[in-house]
């Protein structure tokens, strides 16, 4: 019992970041009806954003202490970083430890920004094109963005610690009354769930709540109508775009600190965010988020040592598997809508 | 005991009775048009006929043998030929190539894999094509790209592509919707001269009276999903139940 | 000739001559000379560039014919490698048992592939592919090890049983070859300042991808060509006119499939190694590049693609600072240091950003590849004329 709570809870960090990537990728596709293979890179790019925050943060000038000596009995010169000239030495580093946090304010426009460009710039040209277009042009696209990335900060993952104070694990096991120390969970990592929830419920109400997200409800469902009733939809759609890719850029943020952020890691989960939207139903954002999380805490079963002893490998394979098993009963995926995708 | 016979055919799309009890027999070699109000079921029977749809109950036969359950392609190599509303063909292709395909079909069978010997040595299926581009009368147009030709053009070849099959039925669904009067008119014609010079039967779904008084031997009325009434052009133009189901509004319309 | 029309016949010959005379064409300039980094006559890329091809003219039978985007060839080179080095390890050096199995075992990979993916369309199928693939890349490295190598791959060894061939003595290697001709022997001609490599290992693949290309040419002429590209065209009419659309489109999947094979055969042929990277889904997206870059659905079109990709990573890749420097010295030094930065993120490391830009230029601006763009030319000096054969030259594909 306690080693499939804990397989579950394991399964939730990943899964919400496929979650994320995957409602803005069926945003994307339902509302403008292209296939987005750049929006992985949108994922790395957030925890991109995290990174250059915290290197903003910490950018330094040299002063010399005259307090301190070195072995010679030189004055000492310290790098002090210029957010202690403003808020002080003791505000200066509690900023500093919570960059991660603070990189969802700093990410927002720029993620938005980026998104308006893309679309502007880039995918309206593709609406009318055939699909096979829209896949290979944000595949180019992904291939630069990655390189720009790799190009400003290298090839090496870059560690991006959580504050301080989620750093310690979280047991589970004492709370639920099994034996200390058998379900334990980083602190950080439910930050993260916590988070994903909050963002996925944002986005649910945004859309079922504002005359904005009805207009694009009803664009999803029937885009030529919407369009006939004199409602200027491209305009719309390009705001949802920027939405889609604040969302992913969001889910990027925040996974800095579970696995440093590195230029590759939005290719990575692309090809799973992928599967996850084809299984959730191409269209349905509540197949969506639903498929992420299953599918993550799927990932997880098959990563226990007992399943690995039977079924050598199988935590590899696992979402691929279930996606083809599920293309092929399913077509529609659990929640796909009629229509979507079909000749 | 006609060519066609559908038997108490039911079809239903969740809670909608898209067609109710239908039987109908088309003779052999004769011109059938089924005419209807919107929804009155006739899309839905002519996909049951080609295997595009299965129906829920009842029976379709062709020439005596089950079409039920047999995919688009085995109905059609059994002899049923279908053109569709908006002319489906090979739009990438040249209309020599696109008359040729059916001449595969119809030698060849469903599938073959002929991967090596060239298409210009298939001396019996180009002389095939060839032939029935100039019975269409566009033996000029060969070598255009078929998606480039004009609507009426299209349909011209897309029956021509249908005739050079040799079906034994030949359905068509609302051949002349959206076209010009002019393309309307040219269409009626070429569909008598196939009705007199060949053995085939022609079943044929229709919005325009005009395109049905001039063609059918036999009509039948579907309103609701089920068949109202079968009869003569002539006598169903004075049917009373049929004018008050449908021929009254479309007759003032047109 | 051969069966094919004039028209055909003159492109097969182009390609042939290119091919037979690669030593010379890609070593213009002299040994030492400034340029000498750009020549690509040595044997190693040679034999990337022609096998490449292959691996292209196999995905334009499918792709470009039918219109299935398969993001998950890569699988079948890797199969079709892994197939070749165990040959070399059980039975020979001698590469032709190790080619031919690598075609038959990616053959029959790509049926089970095939059938299964081709019950969809359109983008599921792109992503059944991707997903087969990935799972084939991620078994490779970690529970198939025993039979892949995984993160080390494979190479042939000293020890292997091979029961054809003699028992090496200690200190030997074993080399691929074909019948005693070792792939790595090469004649080098020198003419004054130029030194031109003629290697067996290269001509054999050249021979192999002329064969390649011209069955490619065959298979597009011939009605099962036509009716592929009736399958792009319009696959409903194809079932409404009596055609069973899928064994078509598996039977192109299958020989595309096999065509990828070869080309992972031929590969072990020359290095005589295997690693599980070779089946990364990029790889995958980079035949795909090669294919549209060239010009999909066209003869040529893959070949020239490949040609230049392959070209172009190795050229580019090559570029570093100090040759920027060079190139730019003659140029005041503000400006100097201006164009090598905006340059430099293009070459060296950078290739791949060059790649992902040029794979959005050719989809954006020219989605016909390098053969629409060289027709566009041709016509602009040509003026009326091309204007006027224009609608013929549509309806069969291009060279």
């Amino acid at each position: 019992m306690d080693a499939i709570i804990l397989q579950v809870l394991n399964g939730l960090d990943k899964g919400s970041a496929y979650a994320l990537i995957a409602l803005g990728l069926t945003l994307i596709f339902g509302t403008l009806g292209v296939v987005n293979f750049a929006h992985g890179a949108l994922f790395m790019i957030g925890a991109f954003c995290a990174v250059t925050l915290s290197r903003i943060l910490t950018l330094s000038h040299t002063i010399i202490d005259d307090t301190k000596t070195d072995f010679l009995g030189n004055p000492l010169k310290v790098e002090v970083p210029y957010i202690y000239d403003i808020f002080g030495q003791a505000t200066g580093d509690v900023i500093i430890d919570w960059a991660v946090p603070l990189s969802i304010l700093f990410s927002i426009p720029v993620m938005v920004a980026i998104g308006f460009a893309m679309e502007r710039g880039l995918i309206k040209h593709f609406y009318k094109r055939p699909h096979a277009d829209q896949i290979l042009v944000t595949f180019g696209l992904a291939i630069v963005l990655q390189e720009i990335i790799k190009y400003f900060y290298g090839a090496n993952p870059i560690p991006t610690p959580a504050p301080a104070a989620f750093t310690g694990s979280f047991d589970f096991g004492a709370m639920l009354g099994f034996d200390p120390n058998t379900i334990i969970y980083p602190y950080w990592r439910l930050v993260y769930f916590a988070f994903s929830a909050i963002i996925i419920g944002a986005v649910f109400a945004f859309l079922q709540f504002t005359t904005f997200g009805m207009v694009v409800r009803a664009g999803m469902a029937d885009r030529e109508t919407v369009g006939l009733l004199g409602i200027n939809i491209d305009k719309r759609f390009t705001i949802m775009f920027g939405i889609a890719a604040a969302v992913a850029g969001l889910a990027g943020v925040m996974y800095a600190p579970i696995n440093s952020p590195n230029y590759h890691m939005g290719m990575d989960f692309l090809v799973l965010s992928f599967v996850v939207v084809v299984v959730g139903g191409m269209g349905s954002l509540s197949g969506a988020v639903l498929a992420g999380f299953l599918l993550g805490i799927l990932e997880s079963f098959a990563s226990m040592g007992a399943v690995l002893e039977v079924l050598p490998g199988i935590n590899q394979i696992i979402i691929y598997l279930v996606a083809i098993i599920i293309l092929l009963t399913r077509p529609r995926g659990l929640m796909g809508r009629k229509g979507v995708m079909e000749e | 005991m006609g060519i066609l016979e559908v038997k108490n055919v039911g079809k239903r799309f969740g809670g909608l009775q898209a067609l109710g009890d239908v039987n109908l027999s088309v003779a052999e070699n004769s011109v059938h048009a089924i005419i209807g109000p919107n929804g009155a079921g006739k899309s839905t029977l002519l996909n049951c006929l080609v295997g595009k749809l299965i129906p829920d109950t009842g029976s379709v036969s062709f020439d005596g043998q089950s079409v039920l359950g047999r995919k688009p392609y085995e109905i059609n190599q059994m002899g049923i030929s279908r053109v569709f509303q908006t002319p489906e063909i090979f739009g990438d292709l040249s209309v020599l190539e696109n008359m040729m395909i059916p001449c595969f079909a119809k030698r060849d069978g469903a599938f073959e894999l002929n991967g090596i010997s060239s298409v210009s040595s298939q001396k019996d299926i180009l002389e095939r094509a060839e032939h029935m581009l100039e019975d269409m009368n566009m033996a000029d147009k060969r070598h255009m790209t078929a998606s480039s030709m004009s609507r009426g053009d299209k349909r011209r070849l897309e029956i021509g592509m249908c005739l050079s099959q040799e079906p034994r039925l030949l359905l068509l669904d609302e051949p002349t919707a959206g076209m010009a009067r002019a393309d309307t008119n040219n269409t009626i014609d070429l569909l008598k001269q196939i009705s007199e010079e060949r053995d085939i039967t022609i079943a044929i779904i229709e919005h325009d009276m005009h395109v049905v008084f001039s063609l059918a031997e036999r009509i039948t009325v579907l309103a609701q999903g089920t068949p109202l009434v079968e009869d003569t052009p002539d006598n169903i133009k004075g049917h009373p139940k049929v004018r008050e189901a449908y021929l009254g509004e479309t007759q003032t319309a047109a | 000739m051969f069966g094919l029309t004039k028209k055909d016949t003159t492109l097969l010959i182009i390609v042939a001559v290119l091919a037979i005379f690669a030593p010379f064409i890609l070593n213009p300039f002299p040994e030492g000379s400034a340029m000498a980094q750009f020549n690509a006559g040595y044997p190693d890329l040679m034999q990337r560039l022609v096998i490449f091809g292959i691996f292209a003219i196999g995905f334009n039978i499918l792709f470009g014919l039918t219109g299935y985007l398969s993001f998950g060839h890569a699988a079948f080179l890797g199969v079709g490698s892994y197939a070749a080095i165990w040959m070399m390890k059980l039975l020979t050096m001698n590469v032709i048992p190790a080619i031919m199995i690598s075609v038959i075992v990616a053959g029959l990979f790509s049926l089970l592939v095939g059938w299964i993916s081709l019950r969809r369309s359109g983008i599921y199928f792109s992503i059944l592919t991707l997903a087969f693939a990935q799972m084939s890349y991620s078994l490779a490295y970690s529970v198939l090890t025993p039979i892949t190598g995984g993160e080390t791959g494979l190479q042939p060894k000293v020890d292997d049983p091979r029961i054809l061939d003699g028992a090496l003595q200690s200190g030997q290697t074993p080399r691929a070859n074909l019948f005693g001709l070792e792939m790595g022997t090469s004649y080098e001609m020198v003419v004054g300042n130029w030194v031109f490599t003629f290697n067996a290992g290269y001509y054999i693949a050249a021979i192999v991808m002329l064969l390649a290309f011209y069955l490619s040419i065959r298979i597009f002429r011939s009605p099962f060509g036509m009716m592929l590209r009736a399958v792009k065209s319009n696959q409903q009419r194809l079932n409404y006119t009596g055609l069973n659309s899928k064994p078509y489109t598996l039977a192109a999947f299958v020989i595309s499939g096999m065509y990828a094979g070869l080309a992972g055969g031929l590969l072990v042929a020359m290095d005589t190694q295997v690693g599980a990277e070779r089946m990364f889904w990029t790889a995958s997206g980079e035949v795909v590049l090669m294919t549209i870059l060239g010009g999909a659905g066209t003869l040529i079109g893959p070949v020239l693609g490949a040609g230049f990709i392959k070209y172009m990573e190795n050229i580019v890749s090559k570029i570093n600072k100090s040759i920027l420097e060079q190139w730019f010295a003659f140029m005041p030094d503000g400006m100097e240091d201006f164009f090598i930065t905006i340059v430099y993120p293009f070459i060296g490391k950078g290739w791949h950003l060059t790649l992902g830009l040029m794979f959005m230029m050719v989809v954006i601006f020219l989605p016909g590849g390098l053969v629409q763009g060289g027709q566009k030319i041709a016509g602009l000096f040509r003026g009326k004329k091309a204007s006027d054969d224009a609608a013929d030259g549509k309806t069969t594909p291009a060279e």
